[in-house]
């Protein structure tokens, strides 16, 4: 009784949770062995290297790749999604208040209220076509989170925006998982704002090399060797044993 | 005054209008020209089973078009041809047992002229009830499908992301082709069938800033372009096919003109 019910609050709590997952195409793995989950109210950050898996890891928990090993529990449905990469045809003609409403009809004040949070109320009749790529990647987070999702899962969000822009959307990106207590899933290289707004950091290598709190990964040797100690002198004091090493294609190698 | 079956040729270019209009920006914006192509040339196949057999036409060219739509996906999936040598391959295969098929039937007098590039001549009080109820009904389920389909054609992960359905949205869509092909077969002609879905969509994204515009454009496009081709048809005694499809090109050589303008005034 009292385990069942432990186990229903935390049901409610997780909204996607990935056991033991990885994806692979033909024999190549781009990523394997994850298991995370991202919690309501709570920000998850995955980070590592370029080609470890972190969009990979993404879209395996939105449900993009399907023929995965390992398993995915979904716990909603209400999802808002800014992928790394994004490709539009122009042969659409698509303005940016089109594009706001694509995957949901929104009433026109949520669009506003969306495009005026990140700064680009003025756009709003604009051909998508005619953005720049900041602006446009402006657009992207506020079309992920006009309809007000309860997951939230951006990949590299603020690439291409200037730098002030930056700090201010990510504060904003915190902002509303407090707001709309959703779950957000991040993927970042900006390890500086990683580590202060981030509860839970996933660090990848093709595999889940190190996770935890920011600061237990920042301490951790593995997080170092990947990045590089200037990465975590600012956060780690302690030292961590290693106890696998990477071959080349990021494989773990029992010492 | 008009003639019968003029009147019963311009009720059925209307209704037939009213359909390749939307779904013609759909097939430029998802680049299907080529697959169109392919179900249509698949479509000679299905006329000569309907004759073979006395069957319905636009049954029989809807069953045998989607019938190579899903034979397509699937050798796309199997196979590492590129699609365009697939689409190549249906296309020229199904239209050249087609052709063989008529051989063997010399004792049905057979108007492939009329089959290629359409006549308002044969379109009979049934044609226009099936184009009708056929077309109402492709319009309804392209209205279920929209928002999956749509928000799939801007981005398939977007779209698959947050909830919607890309991959049966794009199977449907599939069949809606190959009804609107059997519908329209004996009034526009198999060779010309892409061209009415194509053209007047064309002509839209010229004038147009947002989808909904364009479809609205490519609508009045394809009713002008009917009722414009079929007058013609009627005056100088041309196929109505070629007819349409040429009043369609006139329409979009005129919406060039409207972009030239818009550059004029941009500089």
């Amino acid at each position: 009784m009292v385990e069942s019910s432990i186990k229903m609050s935390l049901k409610n709590k997780t909204l996607v949770k990935l056991n033991n997952a990885g994806f692979r195409i033909n024999e190549k793995w781009l990523v394997q062995g994850v298991s995370l989950h991202v919690e309501r109210g709570k920000i998850i950050t995955l980070i590592g290297p370029n080609g470890s898996g972190k969009s990979t890891t993404a879209k395996i928990a939105l449900g993009i790749y399907k023929k995965i090993e390992g398993q995915v529990e979904k716990y909603t449905n209400k999802i808002g999604y800014v992928p790394q990469k994004i490709s539009i045809d122009w042969t659409l003609p698509l303005r940016v208040k089109d594009f706001m409403s694509l995957t949901e009809s929104l009433e026109e004040e949520k669009i506003n209220e969306a495009l005026s949070l990140t700064g680009v109320i003025h756009l709003k009749d604009k051909n998508l076509g005619d953005l720049s790529g900041g602006e446009f990647q402006r657009v992207l987070l506020a079309r992920a989170i006009s309809k007000k999702p309860e997951l939230l899962v951006l990949d590299e969000p603020v690439q291409g925006v200037d730098f002030t822009g930056e700090i201010a959307l990510y504060e904003l990106i915190k902002k509303i998982s407090e707001e709309l207590n959703c779950g957000i899933l991040l993927i970042s290289h900006d390890l500086h704002t990683v580590m202060s707004a981030t509860d839970h950091v996933v660090c990848l290598n093709g595999h889940v090399c190190c996770s935890g709190s920011p600061i237990d990964v920042a301490q951790n040797s593995e997080y170092k060797a990947l990045f590089g100690d200037q990465a975590s002198q600012t956060l780690s004091i302690y030292e961590h044993k290693h106890d696998h090493i990477h071959t080349s294609e990021g494989k773990i190698k029992k010492n | 005054m008009l003639d019968d079956f003029f009147i019963r040729a311009l009720f059925a270019g209307i209704g037939i209008a009213l359909v390749t209009g939307p779904l013609g920006c759909f097939v430029v914006w998802r680049r299907l020209s080529y697959f169109g192509d392919t179900l249509a040339h698949s479509a000679l196949l299905g006329v000569t089973i309907a004759y073979s057999f006395e069957l319905n036409i636009a049954i029989s060219v809807f069953v045998i078009s989607a019938i190579i739509a899903l034979l397509l996906v699937n050798l796309q999936k199997k196979t590492n041809l590129p699609g365009d040598a697939l689409l190549g391959l249906l296309a020229h295969s199904s239209l050249a047992i087609g052709l063989v098929v008529i051989g063997f039937l010399s004792f049905i007098r057979f108007d492939v002229m009329g089959l290629l590039f359409g006549d308002i001549l044969a379109v009979s009080l049934n044609d226009i009830i099936i184009i009708w109820i056929g077309g109402a009904i492709i319009l309804l389920v392209l209205r279920l499908i929209w928002k999956s389909l749509f928000a799939s054609t801007v981005n398939y992960e977007l779209a698959e992301a947050e909830g919607l359905n890309p991959d049966k949205a794009k199977a449907i869509f599939t069949i809606l082709m190959a009804a609107i092909i059997a519908i329209s077969i004996k009034m526009v002609g198999l060779l010309l069938i892409t061209g009415m879905l194509i053209i007047p969509a064309a002509m839209a994204r010229n004038i147009s800033n947002s989808p909904q515009q364009m479809i609205l454009f490519s609508v009045i496009g394809s009713l002008l372009s009917v009722i414009i081709g079929l007058f013609t048809s009627l005056e100088f005694n041309t196929a109505s096919g070629p007819s349409i499809i040429a009043a369609s090109l006139f329409l979009f050589i005129l919406s060039l003109l409207k972009i030239k303008q818009s550059i004029k005034l941009k500089n």
